[in-house]
């Protein structure tokens, strides 16, 4: 189990796409896919490809804004950052993963019964 | 939510932006690779290697492309588009193919939709009356027999409309509507117009309103009142050049002077709804006391007070009507025998059961052209067997092959409804213009939006339908098998073959039912024109007449004779006579009883009553059995003489001979039988013949003047003439028409005419759809069987044992289907039976001639591909492999 990374589940790239972003500013696909990689300690397993599908929902659903800009090296790259709207959904998304994840650790806590 | 709608509004939005947000996808892609490979650059790795560590991290691209698609877009659409858009790649490339199968669907959905519009105007949609299920119709004599047995007299109607109370209003017309033609004098020559006598609340009731002026007012409807009349929209349209300053005007009417008080609206056409197959210019109050003694004059209407049913106001009537004040005067009897029906089922309620008969039939071609179409299309999926056993290799599931056929399929028949559509605007508003078919509401025939809501349903009916067969032979294939043999000649499609078959063989049964039931509508239709009519329609034509003769008997036989020995004069004319009314046209009826019988209620004691003019029997070809013809000497100082028909004769007189005997019921007199003529259809060519009795015009006062001509020569070339001398005798003569008689029973027959020929054209419709089927699936079996002909003929078939071989494989099939549809025909042709005229629908004839027909027809599309079988040679089918 050691070597396999983690699959993400249904919508965890999402948040973590949001919060990324919420947390670096601006930022263009290859720096948040970057990130993401770099703070999970190369747990994820991410086809850095994947993000784009992520970022083009957020963005239709209005919770991110996309730019083409400059990279610091003078790149041309399309910036995203993170809405208003983005925020107030991160933040809901973000305590329920949190009661999620307590009650998850709970559950998984029980002592097995002896048979 | 918002933003899930917002999100729904820019998925479907991408659709239509594809290639920029590809494109602005494909550089964001590359400045990413860029920026990849530049970190790792940076951390020390050579170029090449930081490309690919760069690529490896990123995935595949194709896939990402993929992946950013289905997020921003609706991805069930995209398939669908892809779908589309390979279908009519691949209907392009089959041209002929596209064309013929659309052409079929075409003609299918177009007839269905051309039917439906008629069933729906004339069954389904209400009258075109607001409210219109509460009008209902009162007919006396519980319906049956001509018009003064149903019709009623002013008293029964003044008091059934005071004492009832079903009803919110009753109302009536005059249906006698030779009563009412006269001549509109005023601008240009004098023109024949007709009108309609009703009663005051004749319009409140059917709630139509005025669309210029006014209704009449209640001066105008009682006696000594103004004169008055209300235009219908079309003759103030025609006649009036839609002025609306007619209004307040008078115009002249023979010898009447009428102010217009309003015009009715466009939406009104009292001929659609209770006169088919005539126009009514304009209507008139009803003068209630110059018919009060005239006996059966009006046909009554009601609108029911709501919540009251037909079959309430029904009971009512059958209680009130023999309380009514007077209800034991001997006239009363056929009204005391009303019966209230709806209006809508009085209009249409007879058309009911062949209209449906239609609907069922063209139901038959739908089914027949998906059937063929399941074939073409099984015929093309075995070309194509290998382009699909391609696609399923490369990924395609079996799912996703079903639903591209089905796309085709639907694609397909959406094309055909549109063209089907296009092609039942044109035959509907054909249709709306046939005045001279006797069918209600015909005016208002056109495609309206249920019609094409139904043609929505249809095509997905269809398209699924016959879709569906090939996808089932692809699902049951194997598609690994498909892609090893496709290409080879003898071993695949047995599966196919059998589908096809089985098709083919249901085709020729439906069409086979379809034959049938038109066969014997035919046959029924062919006895009709072979009845007896008793008078000669051919070479006789029949013009109006108008003169003055102020009322005396005297001036009227003096005026008349001169009209008709000028008029014989006229070179080609043969004989010449007049009538008040012409059999099938009108008619009106009178008592007619042997002198000494008594009167019995129970008995129905009416006679047809024509006031004819001496000479009107040879001149309309009617058969003097016994006795004599009226003279000139019979006249108002002489004795009152009648000529009867043979069935009047057998009820008053039975065994014995009427001539000289004395009859009642006629006149004030009673007048003496001189003559008997062979029974004539009065009102119907199916209905048997009803007693009949002749007056001399001499004696009895016409209710207008026909003039019979008998000649050679056509009407047209004869009209100017007549209408000359005509002129020349009245100056004020009306501009009218010299019609053949003809015309007469063209019209009493055109409602089955119409109904035969439709009937017809669907059945051959459906033997040339069953004849492509069986073309196809010979044809497309002797390609398939190139090879194995081509070494049977090597080791020595000679062509006619091939030819055989074929037709027998081609009859096998044909009579499979023609046995399956004769059993089927059986049992449609007794739910028919009611709409036949002297045919038994189980007629050997038509069965028969059907079976040769349809066996006639499949040789014929049998031999054209066993012909072909011969002409393969044997050593190009050998090394075609």
């Amino acid at each position: 189990m050691n070597d396999s990374k983690l699959d993400l589940l249904q919508g965890t790239l999402d948040l973590m796409v949001l919060q990324t972003l919420a947390a670096l500013g601006p930022l263009h696909g290859y720096g948040i896919a970057r990130r993401i990689e770099q703070v999970s300690g190369n747990e994820v397993l991410l086809n850095q490809g994947t993000i784009y599908a992520s970022l083009v929902r957020l963005q239709q659903r209005g919770w991110i804004s996309a730019e083409w800009g400059t990279s610091d090296n003078n790149r041309k790259a399309k910036f995203y950052s993170i809405t208003k709207r983005g925020r107030k959904q991160l933040s809901e998304d973000a305590a329920y993963w949190q009661r999620l994840s307590v009650v998850m650790s709970r559950v998984l806590a029980m002592p097995e019964e002896e048979a | 939510m918002i933003d899930r709608l917002r999100q729904l509004s820019l998925r479907f939005a991408s659709l239509f932006r594809r290639a920029q947000l590809d494109g602005d996808l494909e550089a964001e892609m590359a400045s990413h690779l860029e920026l990849a490979t530049e970190e790792n650059l940076r951390a020390g790795m050579p170029p090449a290697e930081a490309r690919r560590q760069a690529l490896i991290h990123f995935g595949g691209t194709q896939q990402a492309k993929e992946n950013h698609r289905d997020s921003r877009g609706v991805p069930v659409l995209e398939v669908l588009l892809q779908d589309l858009r390979y279908t009519f790649r691949a209907l392009r490339k089959d041209r002929a193919f596209t064309a013929v199968a659309v052409l079929i669907l075409a003609l299918g959905i177009g007839a269905n939709i051309v039917v439906f519009s008629v069933v729906n105007t004339l069954l389904l949609r209400p009258l075109p009356f607001p409210q219109s299920q509460q009008l209902a119709w009162l007919a006396g004599n519980n319906g049956v027999g001509g018009l003064s047995d149903v019709t009623y007299r002013i008293d029964v109607f003044e008091e059934f409309q005071r004492s009832n109370r079903s009803f919110q209003q009753v109302s009536a017309f005059v249906p006698y509507y030779a009563l009412s033609e006269t001549k509109l004098m005023t601008r240009g020559q004098p023109r024949p117009v007709s009108f309609v006598w009703v009663d005051g609340s004749f319009f409140p009731t059917l709630g139509v309103r005025p669309a210029l002026g006014r209704f009449f007012t209640h001066e105008e409807c009682v006696k000594g009142g103004k004169p008055a009349v209300l235009l219908s929209y079309f003759f103030w349209q025609r006649q009036f050049a839609s002025d609306p300053s007619i209004v307040g005007q008078a115009i002249q009417l023979d010898d009447l002077s009428a102010t217009v008080v309003g015009v009715l609206p466009a939406s009104f056409d009292f001929g659609a709804v209770f006169a088919p197959g005539s126009n009514m210019d304009f209507f008139r109050p009803l003068p209630v006391d110059q018919f009060r003694t005239w006996g059966h004059m009006l046909s009554i209407i009601g609108r029911l007070k709501p919540g009251v049913t037909v079959t309430q106001a029904q009971a009512e009537a059958n209680i009130l009507l023999p309380q009514l004040p007077g209800s034991d005067d001997e006239n009363w009897s056929t009204d005391l025998k009303t019966t209230v029906s709806g209006l809508q089922d009085h209009v249409t309620g007879k058309l009911r059961r062949s209209l449906l008969v239609l609907w069922g039939a063209v139901g038959l071609i739908l089914l027949i052209v998906c059937v063929n179409l399941s074939n073409l299309l099984l015929a093309r999926l075995a070309s194509r067997h290998k382009e699909f056993a391609l696609r399923g290799a490369l990924g395609a599931s079996r799912g996703r092959l079903i639903r591209q056929l089905l796309t085709e399929s639907l694609v397909l028949s959406a094309f055909g409804a549109l063209l089907g559509v296009a092609f039942a605007f044109a035959v509907t508003s054909y249709l709306a213009h046939q005045g001279s078919i006797a069918l209600p509401l015909l005016s208002s025939i056109r495609v309206d939006g249920a019609a094409l809501v139904w043609t929505l349903l249809l095509t997905l009916i269809v398209g699924v339908l016959f879709g569906l067969a090939p996808g089932f032979t692809l699902s049951s294939g194997d598609l690994q098998n498909a892609l090893k043999d496709a290409g080879r000649g003898s071993s695949d499609g047995r599966e196919h073959n059998r589908m096809r078959s089985v098709l083919v063989v249901s085709e020729v049964a439906l069409a086979c039912v379809l034959l049938v039931s038109a066969g014997l509508f035919l046959r029924s239709f062919l006895r009709i024109l072979d009845v007896d009519l008793g008078f000669e329609p051919s070479h006789a034509a029949v013009i109006k007449v108008d003169y003055d003769d102020a009322g005396s008997a005297a001036r009227r036989s003096a005026i008349l004779q001169d009209i008709l020995q000028r008029v014989r004069a006229i070179p080609g004319v043969e004989a010449a006579g007049s009538t008040d009314m012409l059999p099938l046209d009108r008619n009106r009826s009178w008592d007619l009883l042997a002198k000494g019988k008594v009167f019995s209620k129970d008995v129905n004691d009416d006679a047809f009553v024509y006031v004819v003019s001496p000479g009107y029997l040879t001149a309309m070809g009617m058969h003097l059995i016994k006795g004599r013809d009226f003279t000139w000497q019979d006249s108002d100082t002489s004795e009152p003489v009648v000529i009867i028909n043979e069935a009047a004769a057998r009820r008053e007189w039975p065994g014995k001979d009427p001539i000289g005997r004395l009859a009642q019921g006629i006149g004030d007199k009673d007048s003496r039988v001189v003559g008997v003529i062979a029974d004539v259809r009065e009102s119907s060519l199916e209905e048997s013949a009803s007693p009949a009795v002749l007056v001399p015009v001499t004696q009895q006062i016409p209710e207008g003047t026909e003039l019979i001509l008998r000649s050679k020569l056509p009407p047209e070339s004869l009209a100017a003439g007549v209408m000359n001398t005509l002129r020349m005798l009245n100056p004020e003569q009306p501009a009218t028409e010299l019609r053949p008689v003809q015309q007469l029973v063209d019209h009493a027959v055109s409602p089955r005419r119409f109904f035969v020929l439709l009937v017809a054209i669907f059945a051959a419709l459906g033997l040339l759809l069953a004849a492509l089927g069986i073309y196809g699936v010979i044809s497309y079996s002797v390609t398939r069987q190139t090879q194995e002909i081509g070494i049977r003929m090597a080791l020595g078939a000679t062509p006619a044992r091939i030819r055989f071989g074929v037709l027998a494989k081609t009859l096998r099939l044909a009579i499979l289907g023609i046995v399956i549809g004769a059993f089927a025909s059986f049992a449609v042709s007794k739910l028919i039976a009611s709409l036949l005229f002297k045919t038994e629908p189980t007629d050997p004839a038509t069965f028969l001639g059907v079976l040769f027909l349809l066996l006639s027809v499949a040789i014929l599309a049998g031999y054209l591909p066993a012909l072909r079988a011969t002409r393969i040679d044997p050593t190009t089918a050998l090394r075609c492999e």
